[in-house]
């Protein structure tokens, strides 16, 4: 079986986020960026695969030649090889285009992305590159369980989860439960060393056009002083009488 | 030119979350001078919609379509939004939405932005304020395919009655297997409780509880006031609650009305998930905790005396005001 997993480059959960050129632009400035959370859990989820059932595992990036650190961090965790499509993500739509060719290339059976990355939120690029390929398509993906031909996935639904039964090739949009927190893997030393050996490909885009764009950017207007009560009786009738949210 | 809405509905019935994406349709298509057409998928009676503004409802009703797929949904809304020349289209960011809007973004060849929270600034050009970096920011997105599609955060527009008759059609539309390349095994819901997807309210707990053994009193509370419990990250990572209930950047986004946190301390990644509710209320015994810079009302106090008075006293509350 080989495996893609597209790989968003986004920042630490922990950043500041700010603007610049006239709130047009993401402040990049003292922000540290790391595999986006939900492609963190396909990626060990891809290296079980890897380890139990002999997958290969490729990683693919649509960016410019900053995110090649996040790449090296994927192939350090144990993908075999890196893509990097040279091209500035725009929208959710150019990178599904880009990526569709990568698959289509590539002739990869099973496509991992993550639910949606947490820069931008999208939710778009996973079931927008399924669409484009014609591959079938399971979002908010918890579980998966790949034999050969066939596929049992469970994806969580407001309120509960379901279990579906289709077929390669196929898309998911992953998150958490793929694999447990205490799965995910901290690259060691030894591979950080391979991974400087292994091929990080650079690869031209084929110019797909983007359908939407950010415009400019602002921040929630800041909140008013929080309002201590000392009983439960205040509380109540604040609720109530102030938020009107009881 | 219109403007189509899907309203979903669970078991032949609308869910609230259609009502609200009506209303908010509604208001898109009279910037636009034109009228709003629904299409409802299994759904037993369509006059609620009469109530919110939609003029016309086409009806899909198919066997077929009783179990959740998302490219058959995603082609039967590609189909009315092509019979019906639409030009945007409105639908939720329910799970089920979710899942299908970049496939119909793909079969209509549209834009889609998602977690939109407000009507557009302008029509033409196409401009929508929607959440970023996990609601730590708004982005003023544009749109510039002919056909748009636009996922309404939800409690985003809240609900607009009018009063109106909407006419009801039916409309067919034929599927082949390859439509239904993922099929549903089992669905495994807890019916007895709310989900965090569609609460209103949510009672939300962590670390401070000290165990699993005192989320009694949690879960009495939110039964009180007919809410969903959920948790902080570490509460799912050491397994005291379920993964489903895990709340913020990296967990479940919660946009309810009165947000409810019970011992967290209100760690960033957790505050970036929970942003869009529109009360938050904390109860932590430490003054210092960064969750009472991001609240609304706070109660400095042991979780453990100040949630079960709390209880009492809704419950007294809620009997005298039902
Ligand atoms: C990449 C990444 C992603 C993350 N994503 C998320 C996420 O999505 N959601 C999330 O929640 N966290 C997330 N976290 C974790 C986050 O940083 C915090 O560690 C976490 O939110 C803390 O959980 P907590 O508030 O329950 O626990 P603690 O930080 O341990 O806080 C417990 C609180 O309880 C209070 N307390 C103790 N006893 C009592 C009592 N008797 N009565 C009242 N109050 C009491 C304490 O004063 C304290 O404020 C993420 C972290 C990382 C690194
Ligand atoms: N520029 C990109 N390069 C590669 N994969 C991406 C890129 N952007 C998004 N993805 C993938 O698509 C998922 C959802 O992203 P989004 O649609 O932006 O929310 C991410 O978790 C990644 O797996």
């Amino acid at each position: 079986m080989k495996i893609l997993v597209c790989i968003s480059h986004v920042p630490d959960t922990t950043s500041k986020i700010n603007f610049t050129d006239g709130d047009t632009q993401f402040d990049t400035n003292g922000v540290q960026f790391v595999i986006n959370p939900n492609d963190e859990f396909g990626l060990t989820r891809a290296m079980w695969f890897k380890e139990k059932q002999g997958a290969s595992v490729d990683v693919v990036n649509v960016g410019g030649p900053e995110t090649e650190p996040t790449l090296r961090k994927a192939l350090a965790i144990g993908a075999d090889t890196a893509i990097r499509v040279n091209t500035p993500a725009v929208d959710g739509y150019q990178v599904a285009k880009e990526l569709a060719t990568v698959v289509k290339n590539g002739g990869y059976d099973l496509v991992i992305a993550g639910r949606e990355s947490i820069d931008y939120n999208g939710g778009m690029v996973p079931g927008m590159l399924a669409g484009l390929i014609d591959a079938n398509f399971v979002n908010t993906c918890i579980q998966l369980e790949v034999e050969g031909n066939n596929a049992t996935a469970v994806r969580e639904i407001d309120g509960g989860k379901e279990t579906v039964a289709t077929t390669l090739p196929l898309v998911i949009g992953g998150q958490k439960g793929l694999v447990e927190e205490s799965d995910l893997r901290i690259p060691n030393m030894r591979g950080i060393m391979m991974a400087r050996k292994k091929p990080l490909n650079v690869v031209e885009p084929t110019g797909a056009q983007a359908e939407s764009k950010a415009v400019s950017f602002e921040k929630p207007a800041p909140k008013g002083a929080v309002k201590l009560v000392d009983s439960v009786d205040e509380l109540i009738d604040l609720l109530h009488n102030e938020a009107k949210a009881i | 030119m219109s403007v189509l809405v899907y309203t979903e509905s669970e078991n032949g019935a609308f869910k609230k979350t259609a009502f609200e994406v009506a209303s908010y349709a509604k208001a898109v298509a009279e910037m636009m001078g034109t009228t709003l057409t629904a299409v409802a998928i299994n759904a037993s009676d369509v006059t609620a919609l009469s109530n919110y503004g939609v003029d016309k409802v086409l009806q899909v009703s198919n066997d077929t379509l009783n179990d959740f797929s998302g490219a058959a949904y995603a082609k039967a809304i590609a189909a009315a939004a092509k019979a019906e020349n639409t030009e945007v289209v409105v639908l939720s960011q329910s799970a089920d939405a979710k899942y299908l809007a970049p496939l119909l973004a793909v079969a209509l060849e549209a834009g889609y932005a998602s977690n939109v929270v407000a009507l557009p600034e302008s029509t033409a050009p196409f401009k929508v304020k929607r959440t970023a970096f996990t609601n730590k920011a708004f982005s003023l997105t544009e749109i510039n395919t002919a056909v748009k599609i636009v996922g309404l955060g939800k409690n985003a527009f809240g609900l607009k009655e009018t009063s109106g008759a909407a006419t009801a059609e039916t409309f067919d539309v034929s599927f082949d297997d390859a439509d239904f390349g993922v099929k549903v095994q089992s669905v495994d819901r807890a019916t007895d409780k709310v989900s965090i997807a569609d609460a209103e309210i949510v009672v939300s707990a962590g670390r401070g509880m000290k165990g699993p053994e005192n989320w009694g009193m949690i879960e009495d509370l939110a039964e009180t006031l007919g809410a969903a419990t959920a948790c902080s990250k570490p509460v799912s990572d050491l397994g005291w609650r379920p993964h489903g209930e895990h709340v913020g950047q990296t967990g479940k986004p919660v946009a309810s009305n009165l947000y409810i946190a019970i011992g967290i301390s209100g760690a960033i990644q957790h505050l970036a998930g929970i942003n869009a509710s529109k009360v938050k209320v904390v109860i932590n015994n430490d003054p210092e905790a960064p969750f009472f810079k991001a609240a609304d009302y706070g109660i400095v106090g042991d979780a453990f005396e100040v949630v079960p008075e709390l209880n009492d006293k809704l419950k007294t509350f809620m009997a005298e005001n039902a």
